[in-house]
């Protein structure tokens, strides 16, 4: 087991791949085939290549506010290789290389942060819970879905993501402890980017590991290289695995960090320095693993090229296809507010046409 | 005079009443090397440290909470709630111990501080950016609830609620943040809570409003011409409010509409609606009306215009009430 090797206590953080690339920790690599190691890199790709033209949609006015996910590919696309079809994902809000990988549309993840409701409709066959904004505030479901696991004796996970903010929220550790004491089938993926907003790390908590915290709710907790997408897959698969068997939850700690502002709201400048930010451009979880890739005869130019089209083809026909659905009709505000609309919400929906001059 | 947006007549405020006095102390999520996410807090860590200008962890209910400790014992923390969506997060504390930690104690114990939240939408912002909550603060005895609408008002506004003796949540409309600036005199200056404002004086019909709507309904009444001759008041204080100045004015012109931006059942609107029919029934030439948000969750940008009121919603209310 990867948990009992690591011991958070003692500062010890899981890597299969050093920085260099190089596989540190042989016993622990994952043995996947080589077409599941390009789905993987293709996955960190694709999310790197919508990111940013996320970002470029942003700026032109295209897409609202949000929150961008570069340095979070390995995090994300690891972990979230790990889970099976039936297991669930309880995503935060930034979170687009889970999305993926887990199978979202990218139309959906377009169409949701470009302002339509209907992005956030997710397809009947994804196992994946709505996105969730309000910090922490989405665990304590998650760990809902865990008891009602157990209640119905279904063999399934629940993998959540959240930041290193996030564990300063009460509702994160009545969540923990709830997932302890009914051993419920939860890992939890605390994203320690080392921000939260401009708030450093050091200031969500005085303890030195964020994974350390499982060990006062009574389960395991490690701190894993959140930039090595193989530890985190093989890490992510363990978690999953014990908890399906009926072992408990798992506090997984992503070390990581945030390479662009926290939202395109943010002027991260303002609180960190450049030589930070360059320090961790430098060590790209995508260029990590491509090292990787390379020694194995995986990776080539021409892959990268081929994925890199590939990708930019896909994230183009997602915006084409979300920019040309039309404008939502003013009833599609009110309805979903309750099971069937209301006669009270009948009429303020028959007053605001009137006001709109009648349709 | 400077001409101040209202991000930098409430940092002005603030700054001045740290300087005046020693006990006010600043908290919230980014609210220090920030300056807060909308920088109403900008440059304060700098001049006062961070003793008493702290980031805390991302914590709404212990920033309130520890807040109540901190006024419990004498300092007068202002608390910053991000945006008003997050104030859940610490409602337990506002509704169980800040509104009551007077009445509980016999006066033994107070908690005299400040909330301070950003609110309101129409800004294109994610879910749970854009909510108007004030009706769920209001309903909670003990509590003011101050809405500035101008960058003037807001400082003002700001001084006498850090100076007040009971807690206030004061509302930061966010759309009029960097909207408008005003002449907003250097030295520090207070307004009174509990009482409105004319805006604008009218005979025909009387417009009741707060916060961003203020503007609306100018903007409204700029669009209509003189045909009407409407007065509008600004609440700024939405609890305890101002009844006499809003009955007075409705006994004048017979009228009444109120623009509100949350949603309209159980509001500050039916509240408002519901004092007018009880004591100037005999002065009402028309039944009150309310131009508002309607029953339901906020929409996303895409759709964000079918709930927030504009000029034009408040120029069919006026026309619906002048016509009935
Ligand atoms: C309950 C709550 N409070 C405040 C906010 C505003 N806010 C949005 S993201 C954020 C920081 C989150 O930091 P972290 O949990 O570390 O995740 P990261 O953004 O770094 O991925 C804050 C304060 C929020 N969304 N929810």
């Amino acid at each position: 087991m990867i948990v009992e090797k690591f011991n958070p206590l003692k500062g010890e953080m899981f890597q299969i791949l050093s920085e260099e690339g190089k596989v540190v920790s042989k016993e622990f690599a994952p043995k996947l085939k080589e077409k599941d190691l390009k789905s993987m890199y293709y996955n960190m790709i694709l999310t790197r290549v919508a990111d940013e033209k996320s970002l470029k949609l942003q700026r032109q006015g295209r897409m609202g506010t949000f929150a961008p996910n570069i340095g979070h590919e390995a995090t994300q696309v690891g972990s979230a290789f790990a889970m099976d079809e039936k297991d669930w994902m309880f995503p935060y809000f930034r979170d687009l290389g889970a999305f993926i990988t887990k199978g979202l549309p990218l139309k959906n993840y377009f169409l949701y942060w470009m302002g339509y409701e209907e992005g956030m409709r997710i397809p009947e066959n994804l196992r994946i819970f709505t996105v969730n904004i309000p910090v922490a505030s989405h665990l304590p479901h998650s760990v809902g879905f865990g008891m009602a696991a157990n209640i119905r004796k279904e063999k399934f996970a629940i993998v959540s993501y959240f930041g290193d903010g996030a564990t300063s929220e009460g509702d994160f550790h009545e969540a923990l402890n709830f997932a302890g004491i009914f051993k419920t089938p939860n890992v939890f993926i605390c994203v320690n980017n080392q921000y939260a907003i401009s708030v450093p790390r050091s200031r969500q908590t005085a303890s030195k590991t964020l994974a350390q915290k499982a060990l006062s709710y009574g389960f395991e907790g490690i701190q894993v290289d959140g930039n090595d997408i193989l530890a985190m897959y093989a890490v992510t698969r363990e978690a999953l695995s014990k908890a399906r068997k009926g072992n408990g939850p798992t506090l997984i700690e992503a070390y990581t960090y945030r390479l662009s502002d926290h939202t395109t709201s943010d002027d991260a400048r303002r609180y960190r320095s450049e030589e930070e930010v360059k320090y961790w451009m430098e060590r790209d979880p995508i260029k990590r693993f491509k090292i990787f890739l390379a020694d194995r005869g995986i990776w080539s130019e021409e892959l990268e090229e081929e994925f890199i089209s590939k990708a930019s083809e896909e994230v183009a026909k997602a915006v084409e296809e979300a920019e040309a659905t039309p404008p939502p009709k003013p009833d599609e505000v009110f309805v979903y507010t309750y099971s069937e609309l209301t006669p009270h919400l009948e009429e303020q929906l028959r007053e605001l046409r009137e006001i709109l001059g009648g349709e | 005079m400077a001409r101040l947006n209202m991000v930098s007549a409430l940092n002005q405020a603030l700054d001045q009443e740290m300087e005046r006095d020693e006990r006010v102390v600043i908290l919230g999520e980014d609210v220090g090397r920030n300056g807060g996410v909308f920088r109403v807090t900008e440059g304060l860590i700098d001049k006062y440290g961070e003793k008493r200008v702290i980031d805390t962890p991302l914590a709404e209910g212990a920033i309130v909470g520890t807040a109540v400790g901190m006024a419990a014992y004498g300092l007068r923390p202002i608390a910053e709630i991000q945006f008003m969506g997050f104030a859940p997060q610490a409602f337990h504390h506002i509704l169980i111990h800040v509104a009551r930690l007077r009445f509980r104690s016999r006066g033994r114990y107070t908690a005299p501080m400040v909330i301070r939240m950003p609110f309101g939408g129409g800004v294109k912002a994610l879910e749970h950016h854009s909510e108007s909550l004030e009706a769920i603060f209001c309903h909670i005895p003990g509590l003011k609830v101050v809405v500035p609408s101008t960058p003037y008002t807001a400082k003002g506004l700001l001084i006498s609620s850090i100076r007040d003796p009971d807690p206030v949540v004061f509302l930061e409309p966010k759309k009029v943040y960097r909207a408008i600036k005003e002449e907003v005199p250097e030295e520090p200056y207070t307004l009174p809570l509990m009482k409105a404002r004319v805006v604008e004086e009218g005979d025909d019909i009387t417009v009741i409003t707060w916060g961003a709507h203020v503007r609306t309904a100018l903007q409204a009444l700029e669009k209509m011409g003189d045909d009407v001759s409407v007065e509008v008041i600004d609440l700024q204080t939405l609890s305890p409010w101002d009844e006499d100045a809003v009955l007075k004015s409705v006994r004048k012109t017979g009228r009444a509409l109120v623009v509100q931006e949350s949603p309209r059942s159980f509001s500050a609107g039916s509240e408002i609606a519901a004092t007018i029919s009880e004591k100037a029934l005999l002065s009402l030439e028309a039944p009150v009306l309310r131009v508002s948000g309607w029953d339901i969750t906020v929409p996303l940008p895409k759709s964000e215009d079918y709930y927030h009121v504009s000029p034009d919603w408040v120029m069919w209310g006026i026309k619906k009430v002048m016509e009935w």
